[in-house]
């Protein structure tokens, strides 16, 4: 599409099952009931000019040049403020209006500067239209009075300015840090001509203040005010093309704003029902990396890892990839090959990497990175409720009434639901916090958890059945609805094992530290308190009972009857932007696209059919059993598509080890990433802007990806694995993505529904999307479970055999922060290094205390596993007995502690346990320089050979 | 494979189950091998020494050889 900008109606929509009919000059319109004035007159096409409104935020009335005048009332109403009522008779432009938006409009020029043809909203700026729109000509008013003119610009954020000189005090910024993103960073000083537009406290500039960068205030700012510094230095965008963040499992949409093959700045799309407009700063603006001199376009092969690589041609690189795996699976059997699919590449790539390995490679080994992150919800929300997904929209936490948070941080990880989910917060739904830290939710401006259950690390399955206890013997459990929906023999059965006193909270208190009373306090509230919805995160599933605890979380769900309606439900927050995508495109490597087992005869004979080949019908390995087989020798050859296991897999010494016992290793991502380390073929990958495709977000909805520039290294991904599987032998011939998305549709019964023309058209759906549900799902389970009778199971608390003693005495618990991102890799490569450059260690200050240590120390962070060393922040966020720390930085690694204790159901990783001990350092550890060595010297590329 | 491992991450299936009652813990922590477990896996956890499993995943094991 051409640039435009996006429609704004000027108050938010309303919901209301009554409709009101009015006349505005001289058109009928019907609405909503409650809708403003200005909002009924943009629905039916007309305009009323206006400064301080914006449908994103509520009307506040101060510019005064919204008003109109109405049949039957005195004076000239502001629009914005002015509710539709039956026969309402408007009239939006007269000489009356006119001559008094004219006068209001030349006292805003009279402080502004008219420097139009050098500014770099010129010809985007909405004083700029109204002024056009009112028809000033000139002002009366000259500047030798007092004025803000030369006001000093704020450059401290590293992607916008704030530029005063130009303000008009309309307040959509501060409303919109309030009213949408929900951290009232934002505040308006001063009074009359005084008032100036302040980011945090006194002193504070931008960077400094709690402003998060989500961009909502530059979004709402209607001037130059508040702009990108892109657009300053670029100019303004002459296209937008629609498409979907590549970072969290939100799956925000937005318009990338190019200017020719540049991307000048991403918008957050109103219509996008992820995100409904918002963003936050990694989305907006951390796609710095896309352009990053670190990244890599041309392929490179290498003999020995020891070796500096070789840049190849695309041909060489395929044709030398393809030889060595088939070489390899020749001499030692098609199990001895695998692959990894990403949760950050499209649903169409990772079906073809793992159609590659089934099909091409002839065995199961395909594994995907939510082994390490999501794996158990898969597991445990198969056994309970039939299907692999969480049950809800993003929509429908407005419609809750008790919200519990268990072992997630959306205001860090999910940063646009997490204003969502405050906004119904300050409405006033009460929140369960259960996490270990004191996570931002717990208190912020105008949220207030009611409840904290500040657990032990390890002890969540331990705490949820605690909950149910109190839910059951004190009878608040929804009898009905487990009668009607639920299997009530095996109900019967976890109502005994629940009640048992030894699963009080009295008793289990010694073991999860938490106050028994506060405990009952928080189960009572959910039983009892309305609609009650769950949202969880890795807290819960990084765990040796990771999968035992979705179950718990499943159980909660429905002994409380929460499920099947809006307001309700279990909702996995998903780490990464296409993780729900990945598992469902059968990513793991005991199931096909669609969560149906390998071994299902039916199923399997429907692929190979389809592909044309025989489907070996026996489980594959999982990630870290490749690791192990590796070890003894059976397993050689890997392909890893957009991973870095090295950084993000648990145990880095044991990852390092498998990964060098391998024949060949194959990374295909845009970086030398810390797996490129031991690698022998890398193939460059292609960026979410360079691509065309489907993600998949953590509400099952999947979004197209499009393709706004060129692929740098000159083939998008699913290419790259097309000509791979080519040159092995396979004859594949997909022109487009949409034909893949083609062939998933006609393989899962899911995705029956789903195709490339249709997403385009209605610009999203919900799986399932068949003849059952022929628009698709916003939520599961709403006349019965996927199963048929919801499933009760037993979960006993197994401690984790991880312990803390005298040499260890310490808990770690990993998680991210807000502007890194995972490993780093893209966001490491931008400038959000401003606010997270290096992994911190944070430690309660009495166990800082006791060691001697304050804020900004080196200390050095040991486990039983490994060690590394990183500085301290001393802070009460960590309970007494626990540290925290993020594994965003390689040069930290933080998994060299990890240990490889994992969930006894699908091996997902127990990162959130590691007994430690941490102690003063004075430097990097002998490994840390070891391998800092080793990667410059893994990374050497060959000079090119002279002509 | 590690078979001190593979016995480890048998014995905490067989844990994991253990609270469903002896009879179903065993068909369960069986399924669950069979379901999950690479076949290299399987064979090489049925080659070891199998003194260190707990009861209910030995009982789990026997029926997966027949």
């Amino acid at each position: 599409m051409g640039y435009e900008r996006q429609a704004d109606f000027g108050t938010p929509a309303v919901q209301s099952d009554e409709a009101v009919t009015l006349r505005i000059d001289g058109r009928d319109v019907t609405v909503p009931a409650g809708t403003s004035v200005m909002r009924a007159a943009a629905e039916c096409g007309g305009s009323i000019p206006s400064l301080c409104a914006t449908d994103s935020v509520k009307a506040f009335g101060s510019c005064r040049m919204c008003l109109v005048e109405i049949e039957g009332r005195r004076g000239t109403p502001a629009s914005c403020t002015t509710p539709v009522e039956p026969g309402m008779v408007v009239q939006t432009q007269t000489p009356l209006l006119q001559k008094l938006r004219k006068g209001v409009m030349e006292l805003y020029i009279s402080d502004h500067p008219l420097d139009c043809l050098t500014c770099s909203a010129n010809n985007d700026c909405e004083l700029q239209d109204t002024a056009a729109e009112v028809g000033l000509r000139d002002v009366r008013y000259g500047y030798a009075g007092e004025n803000h003119l030369g006001l000093e610009a704020d450059t401290s954020n590293p992607y916008f300015d704030f530029d005063p000189s130009k303000c008009i005090a309309c307040s959509r910024c501060v409303r919109a840090c309030d009213e949408v993103q929900g951290t009232l960073a934002l505040a308006m000083d001063g009074r009359g001509f005084a008032s100036t537009i302040s980011a945090g406290q006194a002193g504070d500039d931008f960077l400094s203040s709690e402003c998060v960068s989500c961009g909502a205030c530059v979004q709402a700012c209607p001037t130059a005010t508040l702009q990108e510094k892109a657009v300053k230095e670029i100019g303004k965008p002459e296209r937008a093309v629609i498409t979907t963040c590549a970072y969290c499992g939100v799956g925000c949409t937005f318009r990338a704003e190019m200017r020719g093959e540049q991307l000048v700045r991403m918008v957050p799309w109103k219509d996008g029902k992820a995100n409904r407009g918002h963003s936050c700063v990694k989305g907006r603006f951390a796609w710095g990396y896309a352009n990053h001199q670190d990244r890599i376009t041309e392929p490179m092969i290498r003999d020995s890892i020891e070796d500096p690589w070789r840049v190849v041609s695309w041909d060489e690189a395929f044709a030398h990839t393809a030889s060595r795996l088939n070489a390899i699976k020749a001499e030692y059997g098609a199990r001895a090959l695998g692959g990894i699919t990403s949760s950050r590449c499209t649903n169409e790539e990772t079906f073809l990497v793992q159609k590659l390995v089934r099909a091409g490679f002839g065995s199961n080994n395909v594994d995907t990175c939510a082994r390490v992150c999501h794996s158990p919800t898969g597991y445990g929300l198969k056994t309970t409720f039939g299907t692999s997904a969480g049950t809800q929209d993003f929509d429908s936490v407005m419609d809750s009434d008790v919200i519990l948070v268990i072992g997630a941080n959306p205001t860090d990880a999910h940063p646009v639901f997490a204003s969502r989910m405050k906004r119904r917060l300050r409405q006033g739904a009460k929140l369960i916090v259960i996490d270990p830290r004191r996570i931002d939710l717990v208190r912020s401006p105008h949220v207030q958890a009611a409840h904290h259950l500040p657990l032990q690390p390890g002890t969540n399955v331990a705490v949820l059945t605690a909950m149910a206890h109190v839910i059951v013997t004190e009878g608040l459990a929804d009898e009905v609805f487990i009668r009607e929906r639920c299997d009530w023999d095996e109900y019967q059965d976890w109502a005994r094992f629940v009640s048992d006193q030894k699963h009080s909270p009295e008793v289990l208190e010694a073991v999860t530290r938490v106050p028994a009373a506060e405990l009952r306090g928080a189960a009572r509230l959910f039983a009892t308190g309305g609609n009650g919805a769950i949202y969880y995160g890795l807290g819960v599933t990084e765990h040796s009972q990771g999968s035992s605890t979705v179950m718990a979380i499943a159980n909660l769900a429905m002994v409380t009857g929460n499920i099947g309606r809006r307001g309700v439900g279990v909702n996995p927050l998903r780490g990464q932007n296409n993780v729900q995508g990945a598992c469902d495109m059968g990513s793991f490597p005991h199931e096909l696209s669609g969560y149906r087992h390998i071994s299902d005869t039916a199923t399997r004979g429907l692929f190979e059919q389809d592909w044309g080949v025989t489907l070996d019908a026996e489980p594959g390995l999982r990630i870290p059993n490749m690791l192990d087989a590796a070890l003894d020798g059976s397993f050689r050859a890997i392909y890893v598509q957009g991973e870095d296991i090295l950084q993000s897999d648990p145990n880095t010494h044991h990852v390092a080890a498998g990964l060098k016992a391998m024949d060949l290793v194959i990374v295909h991502d845009l970086f030398l990433n810390e797996t490129a380390n031991y690698a022998h073929v890398f193939l460059p990958g292609s960026t979410f802007l360079e691509k065309n495709g489907t993600f998949t977000n953590a509400e099952r909805r999947i979004q197209l990806v499009r393709k706004v520039m060129e692929p740098a290294n000159g083939l998008e991904d699913w290419q790259v694995t097309q000509e791979l599987a080519c040159a092995m032998g396979l004859d594949w011939n997909y022109q487009h993505p949409s034909e893949i998305m083609d062939e998933i549709a006609r393989l899962t019964p899911t995705f029956a529904g789903v195709s490339f023309e249709r997403l385009d058209r209605e610009g999203s759906l919900q799986w399932p999307v068949n003849d059952r549900a022929p628009d698709g799902s916003p939520i599961m389970h709403v006349d019965g479970f996927v199963r048929g009778k919801g499933k009760f199971v037993v979960t006993d608390y197994v401690p984790t055999d991880e312990r803390t003693g005298p040499r260890f005495p310490l808990l770690l618990t990993t998680g991210r922060i807000l502007s890194q991102y995972n490993v780093g890799a893209q966001t490491r490569r931008t400038a959000n290094t401003v606010w997270h450059d290096e992994d911190l260690l944070e430690i309660h200050p009495t166990d800082a205390e006791n060691r001697g240590l304050k804020t900004g120390d080196w200390v050095r962070l040991a486990s039983r596993t490994g060690e590394t060393t990183l500085r301290a922040e001393v802070t009460e966020r960590v309970a007494p007995g626990v540290v925290y720390t993020t594994f965003h930085h390689p040069a930290t690694q933080a998994n060299v502690v990890t240990t490889e204790f994992s969930d006894w159901a699908t091996n997902c990783p127990e990162y959130k346990v590691t007994a430690v001990q941490v102690t003063p350092s004075n430097g990097p550890t002998e490994w840390q320089e070891s391998y800092a060595s080793w990667s410059e010297k893994s990374r050497r590329i060959a000079a090119e050979p002279a002509e | 494979m590690d078979s001190a491992r593979l016995v480890y991450m048998a014995n905490q299936i067989a844990r994991n189950f253990a609270a469903q009652g002896e009879d179903a813990a065993i068909a369960a922590t069986a399924q669950h091998i069979r379901d999950f477990w690479d076949p290299r896996m399987k064979a090489a956890i049925l080659a070891a020494d199998l003194s260190g499993l707990e009861p209910i995943a030995r009982i789990a094991l026997a029926q997966l050889k027949t």
